[in-house]
């Protein structure tokens, strides 16, 4: 991790509702290009859909972890 | 020198938490230990769930606005005079119209504003219900619709998450009454990957659309709007004709959020637990304005501002309290126009919505009515 500078993160553990993949699209939305982002979610299913979700729409994905009973996504806006 | 409490915006959070500060600490603020003084932009103050029965004709502009200051306790000094700078360092509000307003705690509750021009296109192509111009708009779009496809699409972000399908149920109705629904397709979308965020309220809704024939799309994020062709475009890289659209235009906080520096897109970095502003022990936030990822709603400010109002009349009078926000929301639901759910969910406890009913329709139109005692702290 150490190699990579996370500029913003939002701790969406517990979050029902916007939820962790609402708030990556703001996050992607309304940061400057550039920006790497990480999102934290208690959803297993995060994992999965916020990678998903940035290859439909041509965003970077550079890291998915499992942290014990959590997930960080991290991810880069490019464009 | 009396304490001095200053709150910057005179909206759901802002009002209920004055007021009940003010009933609080109505001994200290007349024996002049303690002055509320309230700063906002305008002398009314509005329901704004209201905008959704406008659209439909179902109630009236005067039911869901009142005088700001008739909502207020009288110990609260009003000021209409949008706030304009905020100097955390000197701990000084200033106003539009020069005025300085110094505190010792500040609670900043400015709340969020719709932003159709961020998506291009939308602000000319699109109806909304998200303010009172846009929902008579929207209300006289409907009236002469003749049929065709309706588009709703959802900007991100966006305060009252259940409005979206509140709207799409509520037009299938309307379209049913007036008996056009083989004229007519709702065509619904949603930014992530299922039909609402909250997991068992999308489990439960989409089955509905499907009974219902109402279309759905997932993981749609509005791009662009050809208003001439009209044509709605995905940042997922999907096309829509419509002939009507009806969007959840993006959110922003208020521009003195980002003028005083104090969080991107109008965001306040809030303590999701205390309230207070990361940073800034005599700054609290309420309602739309923090950045703590919940629901923004006026039932989030409401509990937020229990919250808030109770720390800071506790510090006050006895130097503290334990006093936390456990992320509590409670949401109604219209499910159509005679039937609504609801749910009610927190940090820890996911949501279960109930099975619509008639009783929960009319306790949401009975909410609507008692909202007014809300504000004044009553209920």
């Amino acid at each position: 991790m150490a190699d990579i500078k996370i500029d913003k993160t939002v701790d969406a553990r517990g979050a029902a509702c916007p939820g962790p993949l609402m708030e990556l699209i703001k996050a992607m939305k309304q940061e400057s290009i550039g920006t790497v982002v990480e999102i934290l979610s208690s959803e297993k299913g995060t994992s999965v859909d916020a990678p998903a979700w940035l290859q439909k729409v041509g965003q970077e994905l550079v890291k998915v972890e499992e942290r014990g009973d959590y997930w960080s996504i991290i991810a880069k806006k490019i464009k | 020198m009396p304490k001095r409490i200053v709150i910057v915006g005179g909206g759901a959070g802002g009002t209920i938490t004055g007021n009940l500060l003010a009933r609080n600490l109505h001994h200290q603020i007349e024996n002049g230990q303690v002055v509320i003084n309230m700063i906002t932009d305008k002398p009314e103050h509005v329901y704004q769930p209201g905008f959704l029965y406008i659209a439909f004709d179902k109630v009236r502009p005067e039911e869901i606005i009142r005088k700001q200051q008739d909502l207020l306790d009288p110990h609260i000094n009003l000021f209409i005079d949008p706030a304009v700078k905020i100097e955390r360092e000197k701990n000084v509000v200033i106003t539009k119209s020069g005025k300085e307003f110094p505190y010792d705690y500040l609670i900043v509750a400015t709340g969020s504003r719709i932003v159709p021009e961020a998506i291009p296109g939308l602000k000319e192509g699109a109806h909304w219900f998200y303010d009172l111009q846009g929902a008579q708009k929207l209300r006289e779009a409907l009236k002469g619709f003749e049929g065709g496809r309706v588009v709703i699409a959802v900007g991100v972000p966006h305060k009252c998450p259940v409005a979206p399908l509140e709207i799409t149920f509520m037009l299938y109705d309307y379209f049913k009454q007036k008996g056009m629904l083989d004229k007519v397709e709702i065509y619904y979308t949603y930014p992530i990957n299922r039909v609402h965020a909250l997991e068992p309220v999308a489990n439960w809704a989409a089955p509905q659309f499907e009974k219902k024939g109402i279309k759905y799309e997932v993981l749609f994020n509005m791009e662009e709007v050809d208003p001439e062709k009209k044509i709605l475009k995905s940042m997922e890289g999907t096309h829509l004709n419509y002939d009507l659209l009806i969007a959840v235009p993006p959110h922003k906080g208020a521009q003195v959020i980002e003028d005083s520096g104090m969080g991107k897109g109008g965001w306040v970095a809030t303590n999701k637990q205390t309230l207070r502003n990361e940073g800034h022990n005599n700054v609290y936030v309420v309602g739309d304005t923090t950045d703590i990822p919940i629901s923004k709603a006026g039932s989030t400010a409401h509990f937020e501002s229990d919250v808030v109002a109770e720390r800071i009349a506790s510090e006050i009078q006895e130097g503290g309290t334990m006093t936390e926000y456990d992320g509590k929301v409670v949401c109604f639901v219209e499910t159509g126009f005679d039937e609504a759910t609801y749910v009610w969910f927190n940090y820890k406890n996911p949501p279960k919505p109930t099975p619509p009913s008639k009783m929960l329709h009319w306790m949401k139109l009975g909410y609507n009515r008692m909202y007014w005692l809300s504000a004044r702290g009553v209920l």
